[in-house]
């Protein structure tokens, strides 16, 4: 790993941090607050690749783990990441992972679609797959229990999705970092 | 510089180790676990919540950790209550209140510097699996140092959309704040290159 690689993991995790500064927006009807915060991880897999986004993620976890208030809505420390929606937080560094193996898979004929599924796969299925595990656990319901519990999130998600798709693209465009990689 | 979320004080808990205190949260929430007796874990509960005001914290300092899990918590206890009886309502949410309020109580007495030196001694027996400290201690000091720098870009790239007339687009922010931030980090990298660091050569 050379010096630029250690600044892009770096750099996307002030990033994830920066996102969580973003007020967050309420989805109507529901009430459910929808952060830019878990864009982070669908990006930084997206566009650095597994590797570098999982330590990128891994990285910001660390510093939200010794106690900077770098999550949005100011949280940080043990607490949180260890409370009940914990397997969210840290699902993230795996989640980028994914969306970075199947994007650098699909990245010589990357298209719509495949974006799509990379990061749809990575940030909802493998994400909620593990958060709700955990959920499960720690409030002792069933895994299909928090599964239904977890459903209004899928909106803002689904949202963030299509965003890191089409932001994803952009930059493979113009400024592609996977491909000098491998 | 980001101020963590350390609050001051001389108590027994401030002054013992950073790495003594994450044992013992991996412990109470493993412990937690393992134990499912809600007398136990209740026991566990107003122990971890007399340690507050011994180290110097009043109420709104707990309530202020509570607050985001309330909402949650009740309707964990609702659930349980609905499928089984109150004892297993209140062991859930027993066990997550205590796990949630000692690990509160591990980063509201520890500086996040003590943490991070914690850290790096805790890497140094990783070296042999490929973990370097000297980049690990690298990319943490330029996480902090480039989160003020980012969110300054957030904001002039903000300003111009709005300007545009995007300021309702998300895409419109995040695409020129991802070139920018890549484009940075090339010059920082460039920078350090230029600088002769290099991390693979061990300083001693």
């Amino acid at each position: 790993m050379n010096t630029k690689d250690i600044v892009y993991i770096a750099l996307f995790a002030a990033l994830t941090a920066v996102l969580g500064l973003f007020p967050p927006l309420t989805l109507p009807v529901t009430g459910v607050p929808v952060t830019a915060q878990s864009l982070g991880p669908m990006l930084a897999g997206a566009i650095l690749g597994a590797r570098r986004g999982g330590l990128s993620i891994v990285l910001f976890l660390v510093l939200v783990a010794v106690g900077l208030p770098l999550l949005s809505g100011g949280r940080g420390g043990f607490g949180v990441m260890i409370g009940v929606t914990g397997g969210f937080i840290f699902g993230w560094a795996i989640s980028a992972f994914v969306i970075g193996l199947l994007i650098e898979h699909f990245w010589n004929d990357l298209t719509v679609i495949k974006a799509t599924l990379a990061i749809g796969f990575g940030g909802i299925v493998v994400l909620y797959a593990i958060g709700n595990a955990w959920v499960a656990v720690a409030a002792d319901i069933s895994y299909w229990q928090a599964t239904v519990g977890a459903a209004p999130f899928l909106i803002g998600d689904a949202i963030k999705v299509a965003i890191a798709v089409a932001a994803c693209l952009a930059v493979r465009r113009s400024y592609p970092l996977i491909s000098k990689a491998r | 510089m980001i101020a963590g979320l350390y609050i001051d004080g001389t108590s027994p808990l401030h002054r013992a180790g950073a790495g003594i205190k994450i044992l013992a949260m991996i412990a109470l929430g493993t412990g937690v676990f393992l134990i499912p007796d809600w007398p136990v874990v209740t026991v566990i509960l107003t122990t971890v919540l007399v340690f507050y005001p011994l180290c110097g914290f009043g109420p709104s300092v707990i309530w202020a950790q509570v607050k985001p899990i309330f909402w949650l918590l009740l309707i964990f206890f609702a659930v349980q209550l609905w499928l089984n009886d109150w004892q297993a309502g209140l062991l859930v949410i027993a066990r997550v209140a205590a796990i949630v309020l000692f690990a509160s109580l591990v980063t509201l007495t520890t500086k996040t510097s003590a943490m991070l030196a914690s850290l790096e001694r805790a890497m140094g027996p990783l070296r042999p699996l490929g973990v370097n400290p000297e980049k690990v201690s690298l990319a943490i000091s330029m996480v902090l140092r480039f989160i003020p720098v980012i969110a300054t870009v957030a904001s002039e790239i903000r300003d111009a959309q709005r300007a545009r007339g995007l300021d309702k687009s998300i895409l419109a922010m995040v695409v020129p704040l991802l070139i920018r931030t890549l484009k940075m980090a090339d010059d920082v990298a460039d920078a350090i290159e230029a600088r002769s660091f290099d991390p693979d050569e061990t300083a001693s």
